[in-house]
């Protein structure tokens, strides 16, 4: 897709997760709507897959590490067709597919199982550890939160990753600078993330996360890089699009009401 | 009848004991509000700890603090104290057996619309088979409350199991709590119901079913699932015959399984299980799940009069 019609995409993406909240009645909003260009990005001009065959064995990986933003993955699945749209309205119902956090048993397109934090990216440098004993080009991309990078596991896998010069695999960060009970410096400082992720060798990337050119271009230099994996830092707004709920902490996990679903929903047309 | 969630009991017995005992400090992992620790941050910043997203660490930071004589409270989802950090919580605090105390919310599948990686169906069995942990499993608001406050006063590792959702309000300020002693709710001789949490209102009203039918049923109420009272179980099995147990969370390993070793080991008597029979959770509002995991009043009459059946 060009530039353009990326961002028209990323705006669909955007109602459709205010749309499936509203309707869910609870979820987790701000990080979705963070997510969403770079996850709009990824899976409309980067990963090789295809939405009939989910399973298709050259398919390049991605694992939502912050499973909590399950919204924006739906999204993304049903926008390419792995699902009818339609769906996207039973979210964190009873018998739905479309489970509060990803359910791997419930719906083709998830990877594997996540909702707990910190986990994502040990399973996608073991994806990527598989891909290169099997001589295959598959590539892996791992979606993670900036607080989710407290976890230890996460720097457990960076380390391994780092190790076995992983060049298939891409960490993306979303850097809203905000987690549940504030700011990322006020409740745990994690920063610096680059100076981390460089002294586990590995190779980072600091955009804007709302760049569509930047975002692009940080995927093609990480495709193009050799024995080292990539982090790209991409600097977001939580909650981007919805003018109240921007750089709001209290819009990490609530949904919308009625109304102020209809006035996200304006602001998205 | 009145509704309150357990997880507030727990933060007004901390809020309670922070104003008299200067060596109560609360630690929490990035859920302060979800786990209400934060009102206890509110009146006591100086002796409210943070961890951030780091569930391990915040095992590990409490187990430290014990180490100078504070008495800490580890706040985070129960799924996140129970599982993510079990072996700190084995090896570090209860080997050593320090004096940390552990807060675990949004327990059991009242969880609700977060789905099985949120819903703690395992904590039972991971806390109550580790030596010198005492798990505390509280059935209302007033027992969390004096859950915490018990757990303050003794020595040694607590685990305490709260919840997210409002539950009925069934004892008193006055009510005691005595570690290792249930509680009787209800006299009744034909079938026991011995329940924990959430499943004790269940039981209650179970109770009030069968009545109808005139069985009567005793019920018993766990709150201290280890310590367990063996004797109360004991009675109950050689006075009524017939026990149905009653818990939020996996047969396998909890409150069932924890009263079927006292039954088969001293009377042994016929004995039905209600809780979550070796499936995951799912996405669904709290009721609606109560419901489809058969954990609700009906349910347990169903198991009564099953038992009473095998007890011929
Ligand atoms: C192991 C674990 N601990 C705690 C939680 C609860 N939790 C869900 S989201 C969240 C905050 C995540 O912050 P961040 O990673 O920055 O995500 P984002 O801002 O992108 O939503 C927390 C603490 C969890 N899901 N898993
Ligand atoms: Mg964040």
């Amino acid at each position: 897709m060009e530039i353009a019609q990326l961002k028209d995409q990323a705006k669909k993406i955007r109602q459709d997760i205010i749309k499936m909240l509203g309707a869910a009645g609870s979820g987790h909003p701000g990080g979705s709507l963070s997510a969403t260009d770079l996850m709009t990005a990824l899976f409309f001009n980067i990963l090789r897959q295809q939405p009939q065959a989910p399973r298709w064995p050259g398919r390049d990986r991605f694992i939502l590490s912050k499973g909590h933003c399950a919204p924006v993955l739906y999204a993304c699945l049903a926008e390419l067709g792995y699902f009818p749209l339609e769906q996207l309205l039973t979210l964190r119902k009873l018998g739905s597919c479309l489970q509060g956090h990803p359910s791997c048993q419930d719906l083709a397109g998830v990877e594997v199982s996540t909702g707990s934090l910190g986990m994502g990216l040990s399973v996608a440098t073991g994806i990527a550890l598989g891909a290169k004993l099997d001589q295959s080009d598959v590539r892996v991309y791992c979606l993670v939160g900036d607080g989710e990078l407290q976890e230890g596991q996460i720097w457990e896998a960076a380390m391994s990753a780092g190790h076995y010069r992983l060049d298939n695999l891409c960490c993306i960060v979303d850097n809203n600078d905000l987690q549940i009970d504030g700011r990322i410096k006020d409740v745990m400082n994690v920063y610096p993330i680059v100076d981390k992720f460089k002294a586990f060798g590995w190779q980072t990337i600091e955009i804007e996360g709302h760049d569509f050119k930047q975002i692009l271009e940080a995927y093609a230099t990480a495709a193009k890089t050799k024995e080292k994996p990539t982090a790209i830092i991409a600097r977001t707004v939580k909650g981007k699009g919805v003018s109240f709920m921007e750089d709001r902490e209290e819009w990490h996990g609530k949904a919308p009401n009625k109304e102020l679903t209809a006035q996200a929903l304006k602001e998205l047309e | 009848m009145e509704k309150k969630a357990t997880r507030y009991g727990y933060s007004e017995a901390l809020i309670e004991m922070g104003a008299t005992n200067k060596n109560i400090v609360v630690l929490d992992a990035d859920l302060s509000r979800s786990t209400s620790s934060e009102l206890f941050k509110k009146k006591f910043p100086e002796r409210f700890f943070n961890v951030g997203i780091a569930e391990q660490n915040l095992l590990g930071l409490a187990a430290g603090l014990s180490l100078t004589g504070k008495i800490p409270f580890a706040s985070t989802y129960s799924i996140f104290a129970s599982g993510r950090a079990w072996e700190q919580l084995r090896t570090t605090i209860c080997y050593s057996n320090l004096n940390v105390k552990i807060g675990g919310s949004h327990g059991g599948i009242l969880t609700g619309p977060d789905g099985a990686s949120h819903q703690a169906l395992e904590e039972f069995a991971l806390t109550r088979i580790l030596p010198n942990l005492t798990v505390f499993v509280p059935c209302d608001f007033f027992e969390a409350k004096k859950a915490t406050l018990a757990a303050a006063e003794m020595k040694g590792p607590v685990y305490i199991r709260l919840g997210r959702e409002p539950v009925p309000v069934l004892t008193t300020p006055e009510t005691k709590f005595i570690s290792g002693e249930g509680l009787l709710m209800k006299e009744g001789q034909d079938v026991t119901i011995i329940a924990c949490g959430s499943l004790v209102a269940e039981s209650l009203q179970a109770a009030l079913l069968l009545e109808k039918e005139n069985i009567k049923a005793r019920v018993i109420n766990i709150h201290s699932l280890k310590p367990l009272d063996e004797k109360i179980i004991i009675q109950a099995a050689r006075e009524t015959k017939a026990i149905v147990t009653a818990e939020e969370h996996q047969i396998y390993g909890g409150l069932g399984s924890a009263v079927s070793e006292v039954v088969v080991k001293n009377y042994p008597v016929p004995l039905e299980m209600i809780g979550v029979n070796d499936t995951f959770g799912t996405s669904g509002a709290p009721e609606e799940l109560m419901r489809f995991f058969h954990l609700k009043d009906i349910d347990i009459v169903a198991a009564a009069k099953k038992v009473l059946a095998r007890k011929g």
